[in-house]
Order: structure tokens, then C-alpha cells, then sequence
């Protein structure tokens, strides 16, 4: 019996679907502004210029975006080998210990010498971290949800008492490290750009804006133009064919975890070292849970993660505007117009599928083909 | 398949059929799924009291037509008449209603309930179970000795072989008071012997006045038990021939559009060396269950070693277990001089072992890759395109082009989704990559399932092709007439023992005796 299932053109596939998903989030986000009497096409308006509009506000939405894109990437990657990585929270916070634990080792050191040790040993942390789920999983089949989300709990537990008993400074109030040298710190973009007439204000966009991009490459040739990358693929679409092509599934699992644990890591040197020059509790800020929304729209394509990283990143930059503007918008109403987005272009990703296929096909008929 | 072979006890056909009443019709039926036009205009009386066959090639819109008529899915266009009566039929309760049957292919039964209580499932009628029971096991009495259809009405299902597990389908239809029956596949994974009975059941039903109808792709069944046979042919019905007028040949022609060579053209074989040989070899599952019972064999070169037996017999675990993907709990295999029993799927394929597996969507392909990625399955470590860091997809492309166009797949479009490929399709690109690297020693399982009647013939082609030059070549097949055509020698293979050893002359009977667990000299002596 032929499945009554066909495949979408590319086209509609990647940007009719998303943009169709996305216009309905916003619809209904737009008569929640309304019910509360405020002007929705205003609202869109402050959000946009206030993301978009100057220097500055593209400054800020680049540096949110930057996170984003390397918890969407280290979800996406799981997402390839078959597995729901709910713990980007944690490994990114991981990954803030071994760059503020690199940054205070070598404090006073010139940031492009610590940089690529700082990326090293993030990455190595947040792997670390996704470790334990991923052997699990792999060798006695935890549930990788569940252990991830447990070791986010776990992350933030061990943070605390890092900085209240180990880490934390004596006689200060705040469960926070020193804060880095100067020289040690991650320049912003604005410390180069000024100087050109560009003006990006206070924003703290840094070179890890690169780095993110670099990395969005790096997974795509990972995933689409390596061994590794297929057998990869092939795990999380076919476990059982894997096995027949003599791929070892519970390697793969633990080899995708550690990837996307040390992609999640990546992310902390744009926090700790790039912005926050020291080490502090919930510096990650739910990055990590936006990386999973980010993957789900971007469909786990790394050039398709870092569009959807820079919506999330105006959505958070504009609604920072936008509460500020709007005072009867609070910062609640933004999360709640988030979560639309999340909601739609995520968990209701294939709602729009079936009725734009069946449109599809009556105007091809109608053309004449069959 | 072997041409216009009858089997024994043909009844004469019903010989009014022509003037018996419509127990179904179908008028101008027309279903689309997408672009996919899977009946078209479809006018087609199947009248009551009569054995229907329906018979097409995968894809052709047999199961679409069935499951139109049981309520599973809407027409677009046309209306279904019951008895002359045009009825709506919206769901499978308005098809029971409709006093239509339905016997599936993979059967819906509950494995840890019984018997009886599997027949009363959801036709409970009351609160308390205990008059339904009392009701039901009367019924199932009265309904064993009037059609043959005996089953212990207490039996745990699991308990039940796959004739009985089938019976206890045909019971639930009739339970229900049907009058018409479907039944998809019948016979797929039935021994000869029970092939017979369940053609006994039929005519039975036949002579108390119910209205049978057999999708199936096995031409000589048609030939056998039906009185009327339609073919389909791209969501069409191409003919509707009474059974007597037709043959084999015809029907095949009908189906494919084209005369088709049912029987496989080979000449003798010329052994060689042992290339395969699996020393009692004993393989159990988690609970310590034995699937694979004491089994040694060998293949030679340049013959093909054919392993006759009922789906779930303990084949697939052994051809799973030479492939590596299992391992023995006991007893030794050998590639050439090299054993092989510890060793993992990728180690033995570099030793020149290729493996078709039985079942390609689960095990052979993954679906959503393209072709090409297809084509790398198992082989990715390939030096033609795995020499540095990144795969060279020029070169990958390359091979799949050359190899799709000299295994004629279609379309030969390396970058289309496999899922898009239709079965006969997907198994030459599963060829292609097996075979295209000339392996010493070659497994397949059920080549030919779910593939149509045009890539049979060539993929039988091919696995000739491989003997004459002098490839090892272990087959398994639930399609007898696939083993008998193809093989040089028989295994027969019942409840994981070989159960004797014949050749490909060897009477079907007596084939069949060794598939239900005869040995071979008890099979021949029964026979004889």
C-alpha cells in the first residue's frame, strides 16, 4: 500500500514552511498585544528598529545571536545521531568553568594567546559533561532526555557551590571569581570598529561572532562530507541498518554527545571570557534551551541554525526594546511572544505540511501533470 | 515461478458465474493521494458466491481499491454497490455492517489473549464477558465443523502457527456475520500444506454462498482457486478474465504490460572450492531461546544453495549470524579459510562477503539518504571515496552513475531520495552496491519480495550471473518456485534445523513435507 506521503519542493520545504510557521506565531502574538491594548504593528515596529534599526541594536542582537548559534548547533548535531540533547543548559555552564578556570590560571596573559586554549578547554568541559548522559544512553539505555536534564540541575548545583565555597572571592557578597585582566578579556567588535566611524555603543558583540560562524561550517562538513558525519546520519535515521553497515551505534552516540556537549561549551567563552570577564551563577541564561527551539526551526541544518539563532537573537534584542519602550509590554509578554515562536516554528513545525502538499498537487494537476 | 504448473484438486469453475448476481461493485471509482493517481475510473463486479482474485504488481492499487471498500480510506469520485445497494462506507464498522470481512496481511490479533477471546474483541455485546463467551464458543463449534476451520477456541494466539493464527482471522470475519471476505496475501507465509487447506476453507465459504476475494501476487494460486481474476495495472483494471480462459503467462503479460520470462534460464552448475561453510552452529536470542538449531552447511563456488522454509524459521538468524550482525552461541563459520564467527559486519564484508538482507527498509537502506548515500552503506570506508578527510562525493557520484545505469535503476538519478524509489528499485541499488564489488561469497535474503514481476527478472539475472562466474551464493526465500528456480541445491529449514536436503527437481510436496518439519526421508517416503 503506497503512503499517501509526498516530498515538498526544497523551496516550500525551507522557506515557505518556516516563514508560513512564523507569520502564524506572530498573528496570534499580535492579538495578545492587542488584548492587552496596545498596537501590535507599533509593538513589530519597536521590536524590529530596536533589533535591527542602529549600530548599537544590531551590536546587541549579534551577541545574542552568538550563543544561540552554538546551542542550536550542539542540538542539531544531536538531533543527527537520533538523540533529544536537553542539556545544552549545563554543558555551556561546564564550559564556563574551563574558560574562567584557563582565564584565571594565565591572568594577565594577551587574550589571542589564551583564546584558543579558552575554546580548548571549553569545549573539553562541556564535553565532559554531556559524557556521563551519552554512556548511558549508549551502553545500559538511560534516556538521554532525562539524564541530560538531571545533569543541567547537577551543573547548576555544582556552580553554586564552586563559587560559594571554592571559586568565590574572600569577603565578597556575590557567588562570583575575580573578575579577568584587561589584557586577558575578549576585545568587543566596537574596540575596532569605532575608530572606522561605526558606532555600536555599548554592545557586546566580540570576535566569537566568527568563531560561531566557523563552527556553523565546521558541523556542516562534519555532517554532510565526512565518514564520521554519515555513519552519524545513518545511526540516527536507521540504527539497525547501522548495524548492518558495521557501524558501532553506542560509539557513535557517545562520539555525537561529545560534539554536541563541546559545541554547547563554545558558548560560554563568548559569556565568561567575551562579555562577563569572570565567572558567575546562571551566566548562561537559558541559551541552551533557545539552542533546541533554534535547531528545531533551523531543521537541524547548520546554515538553517544560524538564520533561526539570529531570529531569536532580534526576538531578544527587540523585546528588550520593546518592555523598555512599552511599559505595559512587560519582559513576561516578550517570553509569552518567544514562546509562540518556539511553539509554532518548533513543536507545531509540520501543521502547515500536509495542506500546503495537498495544494501542491491539485495546482500541478491543474497544469496538466501528473 | 514455473510457467503453467497446476496444482493438484483444481476445482471446476463455478460454471454460472457469469449470471450470478453483483455482490460488489465498484463504479467509476477514482482515489489521488498527492500526484500519485492510484485508481483510476476503476468499474469492476465481483459477483456473489464467486472467488475472486485480484491480482498487480506493487503499487498498482490493489490494497488502495481494498482499503477504499473496507472504509479506510474515501473516494474521490465513483460509488461502491453491496448487493446492488450503493452504501458509504466511512470506516471499518460501516464495512462490517456492510457484511464485509477484511483478512489482513499482517495479522491484527492480540499474541497473549485466546483464542476466543481474540474473536470477541470488540464484539463483546455485553457488559459481563460470560454469555458473549458461552455465545461465541457455541458459534466457533458450529463454524470449525461447517468450513474446516478448526482452532482450540482456548488457545493462547502466540501459541498458534501462522495457518492457525490466519484461521482465527477468517473466524473474527465470520463471527461478525460476514458475507464477503478480503483476504491481502493470504498465502504469504503458509507452507504448501497449509496453501491447501486454507484453499479448502475458501471453497467451503464458496459453496455456503459467501463472496471471496484474493489479493495476491502469486499468479499460479490465482490459477488454482479463483473463478474470475482482474488484474490492475497503474491504478487501472487492465482485464477481467473468467479464471478458465487465462494462464499464467497471460495474466503476467496483463500485469506488466510487456511478456515477461517466468522461467529463469541456466545451465548447469560447476561447483568449486568450499567458500562457505557453517559448522553446528547454534544461535539463541536474549531469553536463551534456540532460533538456530545445530545447522552446518557449505556453498561452493559457483553454485547457489537454497534455503526453502516458512518466514521465521530460524533463516534470517542465520544468514544474520554469517553476516556478523549476530553471534554464535555455539559452533564455527568459515569464509574460504578464514573463520569468521567473532568477527563484526565491516571485517567480514572486507574479507569479500556481500549481504542482501531480507529486509531492506529495516536493514538495507536508510530511506530519507539519497541513492548515492545509498550506495556507500556498509562500504564507506571505500578508498575510491574515502581517501582523506572529507568524502570525495565527485567520485561517489561518479560510481553510482555507472552502477545505476549497468543495474538499470530508475530513475538513474543518484541524488533522489531512496524512499522515492520503488521497491524493485531499491533493491537494485541494494544490488548494485553488493554486487558491484564482485564479493567471493554472496547472502541474500528475499531478493524478490515486494519487487515487481520486471526487476524480478532482472535481479535473477544477476544472482545467475554471479554463480556462472563462480561466485558462492546462499539464498533465502519464503517464494518456493524462487528456491526451486534458482537453486542448484535445497535446504530445508523448519523450527531452526535443516530438515533435509534435495534438488531443485524434487517434488513441491515434497519440499513441502521437509518446510513443516519431516526429514527428508520420512518427506519422500509420505510422498511417494
Amino acid at each position: 500500500m503506497s503512503a499517501p506521503h509526498r516530498d515538498l519542493p526544497p523551496l516550500v520545504d525551507y522557506v515557505v514552511v518556516p516563514f508560513l510557521n512564523l507569520a502564524v506565531a506572530f498573528l496570534v502574538a499580535g492579538l495578545v498585544v492587542l488584548a492587552i491594548g496596545e498596537n501590535p504593528l507599533q509593538a513589530v515596529a519597536i521590536m524590529l528598529h530596536g533589533a535591527l534599526g542602529y549600530p548599537e541594536g544590531i551590536g546587541f542582537t549579534l551577541y545574542y545571536t552568538t550563543g544561540f548559534v552554538f546551542t542550536g548547533l550542539s542540538v542539531a548535531v544531536a538531533f543527527h545521531a537520533g538523540l533529544f540533547n536537553t542539556g545544552a543548559e549545563g554543558q555551556a555552564t561546564l564550559g564556563g568553568l574551563g574558560v574562567a578556570l584557563l582565564c584565571l590560571t594565565f591572568d594577565g596573559a594577551p587574550w589571542w594567546l589564551v583564546l584558543p586554549f579558552a575554546l580548548a578547554a571549553s569545549a573539553l568541559f562541556g564535553a565532559a559533561w554531556a559524557f556521563v548522559p551519552a554512556w548511558l544512553q549508549a551502553r545500559r539505555g538511560s534516556h538521554i532526555v532525562i539524564t541530560t536534564i538531571m545533569f543541567n540541575y547537577l551543573a547548576a548545583t555544582l556552580m553554586v557551590w564552586l563559587l560559594v565555597e571554592v571559586l568565590g572571592q574572600p569577603g565578597s557578597m556575590s557567588p562570583e571569581t575575580k573578575t579577568f585582566e584587561e589584557a586577558t578579556r575578549l576585545p568587543f567588535l566596537r574596540d575596532f570598529l569605532t575608530p572606522l566611524g561605526i558606532d555600536l555603543g555599548q554592545s557586546p558583540v566580540n570576535p566569537m561572532v566568527f568563531v560561531a560562524l566557523a563552527a556553523a561550517v565546521f558541523v556542516w562538513l562534519l555532517i554532510w562530507r565526512t565518514r564520521f558525519g554519515f555513519e552519524l546520519r545513518t545511526v540516527g535515521q536507521n540504527p539497525t541498518a547501522a548495524v548492518y553497515a558495521g557501524i558501532d551505534p553506542g560509539g557513535i552516540v557517545i562520539a555525537a554527545m561529545l560534539i554536541s556537549g563541546g559545541l554547547s561549551g563554545l558558548m560560554a567563552v563568548n559569556e565568561v571570557m567575551g562579555v562577563q570577564h569572570r565567572l558567575l551563577l546562571e551566566f548562561v541564561a537559558g541559551a541552551g534551551f533557545v539552542g533546541i527551539a533554534v535547531a528545531l526551526m533551523g531543521r537541524s541544518h547548520p546554515f538553517g541554525v544560524v538564520l533561526s539563532a539570529a531570529l531569536f537573537g532580534i526576538l531578544y534584542q527587540g523585546g528588550a526594546e520593546l518592555a523598555f519602550e512599552k511599559p505595559a509590554i512587560s519582559r513576561d509578554m516578550i517570553v509569552v511572544i518567544q514562546a509562540l515562536v518556539i511553539l509554532f516554528a518548533g513543536a507545531l513545525e509540520h501543521m502547515f505540511r500536509p495542506a500546503l502538499g495537498r495544494l501542491l498537487a491539485r495546482t500541478e494537476t491543474a497544469g496538466g501533470r501528473t | 515461478m514455473q510457467g503453467s504448473v497446476r496444482p493438484q484438486s483444481v476445482p471446476s469453475s463455478i460454471p454460472s458465474a457469469a449470471d450470478r448476481p453483483a455482490a460488489i461493485e465498484f463504479v467509476g471509482i477514482d482515489k489521488r493521494f498527492g500526484a500519485n493517481h492510484a485508481n483510476r475510473n476503476i468499474h469492476l463486479t465481483i459477483r456473489a458466491g464467486s472467488i475472486h482474485g485480484l491480482v498487480g504488481e506493487n503499487g498498482a492499487g490493489k490494497s488502495t481499491l481494498m482499503s477504499i471498500l473496507y472504509g479506510f480510506y474515501q473516494a474521490d469520485r465513483g460509488e461502491i454497490r453491496v448487493n446492488g445497494r450503493k452504501v458509504a462506507i466511512r470506516s471499518s464498522a460501516q464495512a462490517i455492517a456492510a457484511g464485509i470481512g477484511m483478512v489482513h496481511q499482517q495479522f491484527m490479533l492480540v499474541d497473549t489473549m485466546s483464542v476466543l477471546e481474540n474473536v470477541l474483541l470488540g464484539a463483546e455485546g455485553s457488559a459481563t464477558l460470560g454469555p458473549a463467551e458461552k455465545r461465541a464458543r457455541a458459534v466457533l463449534a458450529r463454524l470449525a465443523s461447517d468450513y474446516e476451520l478448526e482452532v482450540d477456541p482456548d488457545a493462547t494466539v502466540a501459541d498458534l502457527s501462522v495457518g492457525e493464527q490466519q484461521r482465527v482471522e477468517i473466524l473474527k470475519t465470520l463471527y461478525r456475520g460476514a458475507e464477503i471476505l478480503i483476504l491481502d496475501e493470504p498465502t504469504a507465509v503458509l507452507t504448501p500444506a497449509e496453501v491447501e487447506h486454507l484453499f479448502r476453507i475458501l471453497r467451503r465459504l464458496q459453496g455456503e454462498g459467501k463472496t471471496v476475494v484474493v489479493i495476491t501476487h502469486k499468479l499460479k494460486e490465482i490459477m488454482a482457486v479463483t473463478d474470475e481474476v482482474s488484474v490492475m495495472r497503474k491504478g487501472e483494471i487492465v482485464a477481467t478474465w473468467p479464471t478458465a480462459d487465462t494462464s499464467v503467462e497471460s495474466l503476467a503479460e496483463a500485469m506488466v504490460g510487456r511478456r515477461v520470462l517466468l522461467e529463469v534460464e541456466k545451465g548447469p552448475s560447476v561447483p568449486g572450492a568450499v567458500e562457505l561453510a557453517v559448522d553446528h552452529l547454534t544461535l539463541t536470542d536474549k531469553r536463551g531461546v534456540v532460533q538456530v538449531d545445530d545447522v552446518s552447511l557449505e556453498v561452493r563456488a559457483g553454485e547457489i544453495v537454497g534455503i526453502a522454509g516458512v518466514a521465521g524459521n530460524g533463516q534470517s538468524e542465520l544468514l544474520e549470524a554469517i553476516a556478523g550482525i549476530r553471534h554464535a552461541a555455539s559452533g564455527a563459520i568459515r569464509l574460504g579459510e578464514t573463520e569468521i564467527t567473532r568477527l563484526d559486519p565491516s571485517e567480514i564484508r572486507d574479507l569479500g562477503l556481500a549481504h542482501i538482507p531480507e529486509d531492506r527498509h529495516r536493514m538495507g537502506l536508510v530511506l530519507p539518504f539519497t541513492a548515492e548515500e545509498n550506495l556507500m552503506l556498509g562500504y564507506q570506508d571505500d578508498p575510491r571515496w574515502a581517501k582523506g578527510l572529507l568524502l570525495d562525493m565527485a567520485a561517489l557520484r561518479a560510481t553510482a552513475e555507472a552502477e545505476f545505469a549497468d543495474f538499470d535503476v530508475r530513475p538513474p538519478e543518484p541524488a533522489q531520495r531512496t524512499a522515492l524509489f520503488s521497491g524493485g528499485n531499491q533493491q537494485k541499488i541494494i544490488l548494485a552496491r553488493e554486487i558491484g564489488r564482485e564479493p567471493k561469497v554472496l547472502i541474500v535474503g528475499q531478493p524478490t519480495r515486494g519487487v515487481d514481476i520486471g526487476a524480478i527478472e532482472a535481479i535473477h539475472r544477476r544472482l545467475i550471473e554471479m554463480r556462472d562466474a563462480g561466485r558462492a551464493i546462499l539464498l533465502v526465500s519464503a517464494e518456493l518456485d524462487e528456491i526451486r528456480s534458482l537453486s542448484d541445491r535445497i535446504l530445508c529449514m523448519c523450527q531452526g534445523r535443516i530438515t533435509g536436503e534435495c534438488r531443485p527437481e524434487t517434488s513441491e510436496a515434497e519440499i513441502g513435507l521437509m518446510m513443516a518439519g519431516l526429514s527428508g526421508t520420512a518427506a519422500k517416503g509420505a510422498t511417494a
